[in-house]
């Protein structure tokens, strides 16, 4: 029976939620599109990292196929935006 | 089964590592708001992509080892994934606000 | 010359994918994932001509060795750029670097490391006169940034891939 283990996931957990909130108010007040991707790219990194600091906490091994998930998808969608910044189309013919 | 019952040995660097992590990753994120343009924030959230998640997936490989009482590395795959793939979506971005700041 | 034996990487990459990916080590999924790498690598082989064929295993774990202490120097350069943006903004600007380095996986590679570590990131590349664009947050010595890329990334990737 140790609390350090249970205080340092509730501290990387405010770590992670803080960063979200900033992340969100790049999101929010980027002033061009370039900056809203980086932030909503940032924002899935954070969220798939508070996913894995959940599983730690309660000890279960499900949170990693959530993560997993997270972090294929997240890829796929600022890759895809990113991509239509740049060419204006995501999939060329 | 939960963080409470973890023995002291992984218990510890896990917490190290964690904490580092979150800290390294407040910082990245604390950048997009901090610096004022946009070449200068696409560095910030590499910090939270690279050590901030290895850190964190190097904690949770600790911990489910620990939990389970055999290796379980299969966080590494999620490392792997994040290593390579956050780079090609910088490096996209980055060539798009090159192509638009051109315009 | 002699050269050593390759390994065909993409197929043992999918093996060990596969078996992480199922957390398990049992008979049934080590032939399983055998027969996955193996169809997916011969489905894939029409995509992508050109195999990736690393020799020298041990050059590139010092690479790999070095290139974690760079992240972890330059995540500690990048955090304190950060923290102290308040007094000062960096001083950002791009860079040219002429590359020796023509195999694509290296590229490939090289643009990983570099995008990959806070600092830098790869903004594009002229295939024609093999130029490098970089990147770079802090911007003090340019000299210093071409000495790096060239001496600590560029000549070991030269190494494994050519």
């Amino acid at each position: 029976m140790n609390v350090i283990l249970p205080f340092a996931v509730n501290f990387a957990l405010t770590c992670f939620a803080l960063a979200m909130l900033c992340a969100l108010i790049r999101l929010l007040r980027g002033p061009a599109a370039q900056d809203r991707i980086l932030a909503l790219d940032t924002l899935y990194i954070n969220g798939m990292l508070t996913i894995l600091m959940l599983g730690i906490g309660f000890g279960s091994a499900i949170y990693f196929d959530i993560a997993l998930l997270i972090a294929l998808f997240g890829f796929v969608g600022s890759t895809a935006m990113a991509k239509f910044l740049l060419r204006g189309e995501v999939i060329e013919p | 089964m939960s963080a409470a019952d973890v023995p002291l040995w992984a218990a510890l660097p896990a917490a190290l590592l964690l904490i580092c992590g979150g800290l390294l990753t407040l910082v990245g994120s604390l950048g997009l708001l901090r610096l004022d343009s946009f070449f200068a924030r696409i560095h910030a959230p590499t910090m939270g992509g690279t050590l901030g998640a290895g850190c964190v997936l190097l904690a949770s490989m600790l911990v489910s080892t620990a939990l389970a009482q055999r290796p379980v590395i299969h966080e590494l795959l999620i490392t792997l994934f994040i290593l390579i793939t956050a780079p090609v979506t910088t490096m996209l971005l980055m060539r798009a606000a090159i192509l638009r700041s051109k315009e | 010359m002699k050269r050593p034996p390759v390994v065909p990487l993409l197929p043992v990459v999918l093996l060990i994918v596969w078996l992480l990916l199922n957390d398990s080590l049992s008979l049934g999924h080590v032939l399983l994932g055998v027969a996955f790498a193996l169809f997916v690598s011969a489905a894939v082989r029409r995509l992508r001509p050109l195999p990736a064929l690393p020799h020298r295993i041990h050059v590139a774990i010092g690479l790999c060795w070095r290139v974690f202490l760079d992240i972890v120097r330059s995540n500690i350069g990048v955090g304190r750029v950060i923290l102290g943006a308040a007094q000062r903004q960096p001083t950002i600007g791009f860079l040219k670097i002429p590359l020796d380095l023509r195999d694509p996986h290296g590229l490939a590679m090289l643009s990983i490391i570099v995008t990959g570590t806070p600092g830098t990131v790869w903004s594009g590349h002229d295939p024609t006169t093999n130029v490098l664009t970089l990147h770079v947050l802090d911007l003090q010595d340019e000299d210093a940034w071409i000495h790096t890329i060239k001496d600590r990334y560029e000549r070991p990737l030269m190494e494994i891939f050519e």
